[in-house]
């Protein structure tokens, strides 16, 4: 569980942050929504660190990373895993390479048990075949994919995905969001995960935190979100008239 | 202001380059494979662009010598003793500025643009020690062996081009190599080596690690980087030609 509390993030006088407060629950699928430039990615940025917060906290486990010396961070997030929005995978590296990473850097496993390692992870995303090529000869979606398996593979307490769909067809960003979901659910890791895309919102969103103009708007899961009453995040949802759809047939139903 | 800025956060990358590396055998590892990259890789540079250095630099000389009192003896005296003291250390710390400070600076720039940095960071890993030591060490131990290299091929060039042209003959060339010979010069130069080899690798990897913004900044980084080595290897040159001769 990760919990933020009163988080306030500024840029040279630009708030972008103000008083976030969140409960992010183990073995559920944690959602970040927003417009772009809400905040969403400062706000992933802030809790994992790599960016420092103004004020508030946050606690992993109970844990106070804003309190934390470097030597704890650095070890607390040996149980991190993250997805960059473009996949941050090493170029030098090829695919196996790339998800041995950690291994190499971290774990005392013998060769032999890393490749076992290494070879779950890529057969858990479904890249097995593409396990000597480089990141630059794989598509996009593949990218995404082998970041999850390089994100999982010192099995994470703790799972970020920034912007996992970006730039990717409808098809493939079910396949991330259906992958996501069910490591969360088997490993049962907490997944915090950045997101404008609706579909992601409404297959895989347990607990939802929507943030505008770097405030807390709204939260919910996906079932609450479609009847909000929230001006926000009708605007958000509803600028997709799919949606405005589902949402008049539900009402219908009832 | 900004250059007491930009020396403040110079250093305090030195400080995170040179902490406790997480594991010793991924370091050397990358040290070998930065060694090939940024070294091996460069002795066919060094070696085309000695050759000729040492060419023009006797023809120069022979051209010069106008006096009939000076023997010829000289020619490949003055085109070894300016390989040794200056050329192949200095002229070719500019140059690999150029090339291995360039390629330094877009690789981890590009590195940070991508996030690649931040997805290092996220793992536990020092990325600053991770990315800029082994390449730190590698520039350092690679450039006083193309230094040698560089005062090799620039006497052989001497040698192939003197004689050709009929500036110098190949016996008075090869007594003019052998003759005064200082060994400390050699030492002198060595020593200049280690410093432009940190600098060239250092403050390239600098601008490459704190550059912000896309592809544009990198190449604008890159190019910082090179002039800004080259000011400070000039500078570096002046002090420990002051200090060491």
């Amino acid at each position: 569980m990760i919990e933020i509390k009163n988080i306030y993030k500024s840029f040279e006088h630009n708030d972008v942050l103000k008083d976030i407060t969140k409960v992010f629950n183990q073995g559920e699928t944690n959602l970040i929504i927003g417009r772009s430039g809400s905040g969403k990615t400062v706000l992933i940025k802030s809790i994992v660190g790599l960016l420092e917060v103004d004020r508030g906290q946050i606690f992993y486990d109970n844990r106070d990373f804003t309190r934390m010396n470097h030597r704890d961070r650095k070890k607390l997030r040996q149980e991190m895993g993250m997805v960059f929005q473009g996949g941050a995978l090493f170029d030098s590296l090829t695919v196996e390479e790339n998800i041995r990473f950690p291994l190499d850097m971290f774990s005392e496993l013998s060769t032999a048990e890393k490749q076992k390692q290494v070879d779950f992870c890529l057969d858990r995303v479904n890249l097995v075949e593409a396990n000597k090529l480089y990141p630059s000869e794989i598509s996009g979606g593949m990218q995404k994919r082998v970041a999850i398996a390089r994100a999982i593979v010192m099995n994470p307490k703790y799972l970020f995905c920034d912007e996992p769909n970006s730039g990717l067809d409808p098809e493939t960003s079910m396949v991330i969001d259906e992958l996501i979901h069910s490591i969360t659910v088997d490993l049962q890791i907490t997944t915090i995960i950045n997101t404008h895309d609706m579909n992601s919102v409404m297959e895989i969103g347990d607990n939802i935190l929507f943030i505008s103009e770097g405030e807390m708007c709204w939260e919910g899961n996906r079932k609450d979100i479609l009847l909000t009453d929230n001006q926000k995040l009708q605007e958000f949802v509803f600028a997709n008239k799919q949606y405005q759809r589902i949402r008049d047939e539900r009402i219908n139903d009832q | 202001m900004n250059i007491f800025n930009q020396t403040g956060r110079y250093f305090a990358l030195l400080v995170k380059v040179f902490s406790k590396p997480e594991r010793h055998r991924v370091y050397a590892r990358q040290t070998f494979n930065e060694i090939d990259n940024l070294g091996v890789k460069s002795v066919g540079i060094v070696a085309v662009i000695s050759i000729f250095m040492g060419g023009i630099m006797t023809l120069q000389v022979a051209y010069n010598m106008t006096n009939p009192l000076l023997p010829n003896t000289l020619i490949g005296l003055g085109n070894r003793d300016s390989l040794i003291l200056e050329f192949s250390s200095t002229i070719m710390g500019l140059i690999m500025a150029g090339k291995i400070g360039s390629n330094i600076t877009s690789e981890i720039g590009s590195m940070k643009v991508t996030e690649q940095i931040d997805s290092l960071e996220i793992m536990g890993v020092n990325s600053a020690s991770y990315l800029i030591l082994p390449k730190i060490i590698a520039v350092v131990m690679i450039f006083p062996l193309l230094y040698i290299l560089s005062v090799f091929f620039g006497i052989v060039g001497g040698l192939i081009v003197g004689p050709a042209v009929g500036a110098v003959t190949v016996t008075d060339y090869l007594n003019g190599i052998q003759y005064a010979f200082t060994p400390y010069y050699v030492t002198f130069s060595l020593i200049k080596c280690l410093v432009f080899g940190f600098l060239i690798a250092s403050v390239s990897a600098f601008f490459g690690y704190t550059v912000e913004g896309g592809a544009f900044d990198v190449g604008t980084a890159s190019t910082r980087a090179v002039v800004n080595t080259n000011i400070l290897i000039l500078v570096w040159d002046l002090i420990l030609t002051q200090l060491l001769l």
